[in-house]
């Protein structure tokens, strides 16, 4: 296990992850903001959310790399097109499973049985996370893409 | 029965995601699940024949009543036969949050219970679901103790009834039964898109169900804040929107229906079911105004989420979640409401330009600032972007807020709103909740849309403020230079215009028509524009008598159950256009409101004139409040 390459391929990959979506964001392909998503679990204020959420999000980017790392050394072997394929299973997961669950974690969101109450909440992302835009589903898996790509292309296993 | 009933003997129920629509005679005739914009699986309302329904009523001829019970939308049909009397308890169980975790609630349910009062009935259920606008074809399979079962994929559709039903020769299945004094069967709907299913028992649980609906609408109802002399038909106002509100995200639909017409047997038929932002600060005005502090937030907050895709560009419409609405498409194997054809569903108009809707959103974004909201940085960056649109598209022609599928205008109403936008910039930044923004850029071109407006809007031979710059017909939008502050509503201009409006886009007592080509098209009085005649007159243009009477004339146009669709035929006093509409009852809020503060402000007047009178003889008239 190198350490100080899984830290420094982790951070790298994360920050280029982190820009592909706010470029998502940008060019209104959509409005999944990962870091605000974060930040609101620990405070409602948007602009306290989006700071705190991208340290969140930082630590969640290492965490995540470890286990993709963990996966290089499990396979004796990593390679870009290896650690895309990685981001892609990672992010099809996230969208597939972890959007759907992620009202009933986030103590800010609402969800679709909500209902009359309404409060100011979050939306929920839904399915694929397709309720903040339909392009979504796009954007986090070519940002995963990317970010197993950095990885599995620098990140020197043995 | 082999006739559409009219519009107005609908009443609807709602759950905060989803509404049907129950006629007086005992039929619902209109249930999209699980979103208001999904296909339907009752569509009668579209055709008789193929959009299914179901029905229970009494098998003798009876004779119908029907409200809501209190300050609720749980709705209660009573039928009076020559043998007794049963009441029709139809509602879709509403409950807080903490209430619903201490219980597995269906994903979506619709409750049917029929309670015998008086004598003995035969009572005659038929349930005949077709879904996907009556496209799908599906089976009923009896499962015995679990219910009537339909399942679709994933999805699974659950009737349970304590009333034996059998195929019927029509289609669906149907089951009868006589109940005595004191008896009652009760009837449960549920729609679930994950499994395993929530199969809620009948019996005791029905009645909690119902206590618990009662107490929470009850309670929201309680909480508006609105004590005029017009509470009741304010709150059954409130309550209609409620049930257009989409809970999870905030967002309000303009009415939970498709194509019912404007003009029985024609074809000015449209999918209402989506997200206009034009009504965005009529709505805020009023959920505010009413104290409904939690929703108006929802609702802004949903506003500026929906628009943050394509900013600093915005549509006209978006769905309950902000996403483009679907393209226009026609459903030929519907009838459609008495002949109305075609039966459309999504809406063309998401390819418009409106220009007024930069306007909206912005003065939304003010009631949102009054009631000491706050604004973060990104809200702030794209305000001052959706100021910098405007100053380089203003003199550009649009669609206009009606929408007309022709030529684009130059529309007094779209400028004004334009001339709304950079005003309330301005004056957000000079009370210092707005950063950055150019401010001699935006009072210049503020400040050339308003000559526009004066020199090319007003015209002298007519002598009133026109539809378009430097036209000569008449649109009854621009009284709301009035309404947004650009003039005062007792200058003589506006009344001038008010006067020209009245007279040539009348329609009888407290109704006007939108604009003169209503009269071409053979469309109804708009019930919205109706309601602007009263909160005109509130605001100065008339006295507290004139205004008061205008408010009642309108008001009277409901039906049964306090409910307006978006027209109103002036010959028989007929509801037309899609029903409820979010609009319309936004309208008598509104003018509900404006009746109360001119009211405040003379008994105001008044006090004063009665504190000063021995000393000075009389008050100074307090200066006009725009709000």
């Amino acid at each position: 296990m190198n350490w100080g390459s899984w830290l420094l391929w982790g951070f790298v990959g994360t920050v280029v992850l982190t820009t592909l979506m706010a470029g998502s964001q940008r060019l209104g392909l959509s409005r999944m903001n990962l870091p605000y998503l974060l930040g609101t679990i620990f405070t409602p204020d948007r602009d306290r959310a989006k700071l705190v959420g991208v340290g969140v999000h930082f630590v969640n980017g290492w965490l995540f790399s470890l286990v993709y790392v963990a996966a290089f050394h499990a396979w004796g072997m990593s390679s870009w097109w290896l650690g895309a394929l990685t981001g892609i299973v990672h992010a099809s997961f996230v969208l597939a499973v972890g959007m759907p669950v992620l009202p009933g974690m986030h103590p800010r969101m609402a969800n679709e049985q909500y209902g009359p109450t309404v409060v100011r909440q979050l939306e929920p992302p839904g399915f694929l996370g397709l309720h903040y835009g339909v392009r979504t589903p796009v954007s986090v898996l070519s940002s995963h893409a990317v970010f197993g790509a950095i990885l599995g292309g620098f990140y020197p296993v043995g | 029965m082999t006739a559409n009933p009219k519009i107005q003997d609908y009443a609807v129920i709602g759950s905060g995601r989803s509404a049907a629509l129950v006629s007086r005679h005992g039929y619902i005739d209109w249930l999209c699940w699980p979103r208001f914009d999904s296909p339907s699986l009752f569509g009668r309302l579209l055709d008789l024949r193929a959009g299914g329904s179901w029905s229970i009523a009494p098998a003798e001829p009876a004779e119908v009543e029907r409200r809501y019970i209190d300050a609720t939308n749980v709705l209660r049909t009573r039928f009076r036969t020559g043998s007794g009397v049963v009441s029709l308890t139809d509602f879709m169980p509403a409950a807080s949050e903490e209430e619903k975790r201490r219980m597995l609630w269906p994903e979506h349910e619709l409750v049917r219970r029929v309670e015998c009062e008086l004598g003995e009935v035969e009572v005659r259920a038929h349930f005949d679901p077709r879904p996907d606008y009556g496209r799908a074809k599906v089976t009923l399979r009896d499962a015995g103790v679990l219910g009537v079962r339909i399942e679709m994929g994933a999805r699974l559709i659950t009737l349970r009834s304590d009333v034996k039903l059998a195929p019927a020769a029509a289609g669906g299945v149907s089951g009868t039964v006589r109940l005595k004094a004191g008896e009652a069967v009760a009837f449960s709907l549920t729609d679930a898109w994950e499994g395993p299913a929530v199969l809620p028992p009948l019996g005791d649980l029905i009645l909690q169900k119902l206590a618990l609906t009662v107490g929470w609408w009850q309670r929201w109802a309680a909480r508006a804040s609105y004590t005029g002399p017009y509470r009741d038909q304010v709150v059954r106002s409130a309550l209609a929107l409620k049930l257009l509100t989409y809970a999870p995200s905030g967002a309000m639909i303009a009415a939970p229906t498709t194509s019912l017409p404007e003009r029985v047997g024609g074809d000015l038929n449209w999918d209402y079911r989506f997200c206009w932002l034009r009504d965005a600060a009529f709505t805020a005005r009023a959920l505010f105004g009413l104290g409904y502090r939690e929703d108006a937030e929802a609702f802004v907050s949903w506003m500026l989420h929906a628009t943050r895709l394509t900013r600093p560009e915005l549509r006209v419409i978006y769905d309950v979640f902000g996403e483009s609405n679907p393209a226009e498409t026609e459903l030929p194997h519907l009838r459609g409401y008495a002949g109305s054809s075609p039966v459309r569903v999504g809406n063309a108009t998401r390819d418009q330009l409106q220009l007024d809707v930069y306007g909206e959103v912005v003065e939304a974004v003010t009631h949102f600032l009054r009631s000491g909201g706050e604004l973060d940085r990104e809200t702030q960056a794209m305000l001052r972007h959706f100021g910098g649109y405007v100053c380089r598209h203003w003199r550009e022609p649009d669609n206009g807020i009606w929408e007309p599928r022709d030529k684009r205008q130059h529309y007094t109403h779209s400028r004004l709103l334009c001339w709304v936008a950079l005003d309330r910039l301005l004056g957000m930044h000079r009370l210092g909740r707005l950063g950055g923004i150019p401010v001699e850029d935006f009072t210049k071109h503020r400040d050339e849309i308003r000559r526009d407006i004066e020199d090319r809007g007003w015209n002298p031979a007519l002598e009133s403020y026109t539809q378009v710059l430097g036209g000569n017909t008449l649109d009854a939008t621009v009284l709301l230079l009035a309404f947004l502050g650009f003039d005062q509503a007792s200058s003589p201009r506006m009344r001038l215009t008010f006067e020209r409006i009245r007279g040539k886009l009348g329609g009888g007592p407290g109704l006007l028509y939108r604009y003169e080509q209503s009269f071409a098209g053979g469309e109804g009085a708009f019930a919205l524009c109706s309601f602007w005649i009263a909160d005109f007159l509130a605001r100065g243009g008339g006295t507290p008598e004139e205004a008061h009477r205008a408010f009642a004339a309108t008001a009277a146009y409901a039906n049964d159950v306090g409910l307006f669709a978006e027209e109103i035929d002036p010959k028989t006093g007929d509801a037309l256009g899609n029903f409820p509409q979010a609009f319309t009852h936004v309208g008598l809020i509104n003018a509900a409101l404006s009746l109360a503060e001119r009211d405040e402000r003379e008994r105001h007047l008044v006090n004063g004139r009665q504190r000063t009178a021995p000393a000075a003889g009389g008050g100074e008239p307090r200066p006009e409040v725009h709000r």
